[in-house]
């Protein structure tokens, strides 16, 4: 069954259509990923979701319940995170605030408590540096922390904007290694990456938004495979 | 030679954390929503006006003093709400012009309703008495000003620094929208902001005007000003910055008293403003870029 659905989802920034009708759905322990260049859209269906951008119309569904134009808070308190496109850690906050604040709307201490160390587990690096502003974190330790965050909100499902981003190629590596780990532990997770050969790679089902709607869409193996998205989309990946 | 200064310094230091306590409006508001409150000195009279029309209703002390506190929570809340709530994704100077316009309409309001007569403060109990210290006579309300100033600044510094809504506004600080993403409603932050801001200019004014004795509709404009002048000369979203700005104005505005320049220590602050803003733009203790995304 299907955890997240949408369908025709209509965005416009004043006036100009940003999502022109999408419709995809994520499966409960799937990890899917949306693929696409500059300005496809990507963002804005992550946002669209996480309710910090209002939709024109269309319809987003979760756990079967219509959650259209809801508030990101009640968004997030529903069981959808987002990691935002460019980490926002809280640079001001310390790396441990940054974890209690994903926490901000539990109430259940000892589960707060346990959480934080299940972070640090997936982190060391993270335990090691607990006191410290988030603003002097490296950007892959800033990536870890802005997941950490998010799996403090716990999550049913994550999504992540281009976590990627701006990394070494090593550090790369490590955060797709985390999102297998993640997701075997039991976590959905939609994926957003301009990293097209990674994330397919990474993820089982994947979507190809083109300026505003979904062209492709199938298995990893068979997008991998395609030769539209060979051309377009893992040639320019592999040189980037 | 320090007989002579030291009513002048107990002065200094009483009325600067009487601005200080003002200061800390305008810069914790600037820091969350980078806007000027330009409104915050008017609420600073409100509240002289509050206490004076509570007074003469026949209300006693232990009952008004915290009716005023309420009634100018009530104030600051309701003018974030209705002028700047609404333009919250307008642009920056869209909110700026509204805080001015509110200004205009608190101070008129207030002409409106008083006839534009100054009204006699009411003499608070005790705090108001005259007492001697180190052989120089003043009300009490100077020596408790600094000691009042402390506790409340080191309790909202607590606050913000060790509490879950603290750290909520440190995070609404610096990103709305992160902030959502955390399940933060960040207009509960922004107006508990404002609520903190409007209760410390409210306590503010009783201690200002228990000094000064006369409330009119302008009374509120100088020592706004002045606050304000300190909050960007300590940097502009720091509360200590705050602080310790208003204490240098007060004390070096009571300098310049002592040694017979009653005249210019109004023009001292703002000259010191000039001063701050070419040659250090972000105050003492300002963050060096903090412009938002
Ligand atoms: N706040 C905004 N106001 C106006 N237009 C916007 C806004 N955000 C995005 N857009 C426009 O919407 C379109 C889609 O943007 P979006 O950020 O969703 O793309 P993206 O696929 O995430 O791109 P990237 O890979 O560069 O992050 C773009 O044309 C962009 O210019
Ligand atoms: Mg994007």
């Amino acid at each position: 069954m299907s955890l997240l659905t949408v369908s025709d989802l209509r965005v416009s920034y004043g006036g100009i259509e940003a999502l022109k009708g999408i419709s995809f759905s994520v499966e409960e322990g799937k990890i899917v990923t949306l693929i696409g260049a500059n300005g496809a859209g990507k963002s804005t269906t992550l946002r669209t979701i996480a309710g910090l951008v209002k939709p024109a119309s269309g319809k987003i569904e979760f756990e079967g319940k219509d959650i259209t134009g809801h508030d990101a808070q009640k968004v997030v308190s529903g069981g959808i995170a987002l990691v935002p496109e460019g980490r926002r850690v809280f640079d001001n906050l310390s790396v441990l605030e940054n974890l209690r604040i994903g926490a901000y709307l539990r109430k259940d201490e000892a589960g707060i408590k346990s959480d934080i160390e299940h972070v640090y587990e997936l982190f060391p690096r993270l335990k090691e540096r607990h006191w410290q502003l988030a603003g002097t974190l490296s950007g892959g330790e800033q990536q870890m922390l802005a997941v950490g965050r998010a799996m403090m909100t716990r999550p049913k499902v994550m999504m992540m904007d281009e976590p990627s981003l701006g990394l070494a190629p090593l550090v790369v590596k490590d955060i797709f290694s985390i999102i297998k780990t993640l997701n075997e532990s039991g976590m959905t997770i939609l994926l957003i990456e301009q990293n097209a050969n990674a994330a397919l790679r990474c993820a089982h089902e994947g979507y190809v938004l083109e300026t505003g709607r979904i062209t492709m869409a199938g298995t990893c193996a068979e997008l991998l495979n395609d030769q539209r998205v060979k051309g377009a989309y893992l040639g320019s990946a592999s040189k980037k | 030679m320090f007989q002579r200064i030291l009513p002048y310094l107990l002065a200094g230091i009483s009325v600067g954390g009487q601005y200080a306590l003002i200061a800390v409006g305008y810069t914790m508001v600037y820091g969350i929503l980078r806007l000027i409150n330009f409104a915050h000195g008017d609420i600073f009279t409100a509240a002289g006006f509050f206490m004076v029309y509570l007074t003469a209703s026949g209300m006693p002390m232990y009952f008004s003093i915290p009716l005023v506190v309420i009634l100018t929570v009530l104030l600051g809340f309701t003018v974030e709400r209705v002028a700047y709530k609404p333009l919250r994704s307008a642009p920056r100077m869209s909110i700026m012009i509204s805080a001015i316009g509110v200004s205009y309409l608190l101070q008129h309001l207030m002409w409106y309703i008083t006839g534009g007569l100054t009204k006699q403060y009411p003499t608070i109990p005790w705090i108001s008495d005259t007492v001697t210290v180190l052989g120089a006579s003043t009300r009490r309300v100077t020596i408790i000003t600094p000691f009042l100033v402390a506790a409340l600044v080191v309790a909202l510094v607590a606050l913000i620094k060790k509490t879950k809504i603290g750290m909520a506004m440190r995070a609404v600080s610096r990103d709305f929208e992160t902030a959502q993403l955390m399940g933060i409603k960040i207009n509960n932050v922004i107006s508990t902001t404002f609520i903190i801001g409007s209760a410390l200019a409210a306590v503010g004014s009783f201690l200002f005007f228990s000094n000064y004795t006369a409330v009119s509709p302008p009374a509120g404009a100088m020592p706004g000003l002045k606050a304000f002048v300190a909050a960007v000369f300590g940097g502009i979203g720091s509360i200590p910055g705050a602080v310790f700005g208003a204490l240098i104005i007060g004390i070096c505005e009571n300098f310049i008293k002592s040694v017979g320049y009653a005249n210019f220590s109004d023009a001292f602050t703002f000259a010191l403003l000039i001063v701050v803003l070419l040659f250090k733009p972000t105050g003492l203790f300002g963050e060096k870029t903090s412009e938002k995304v």
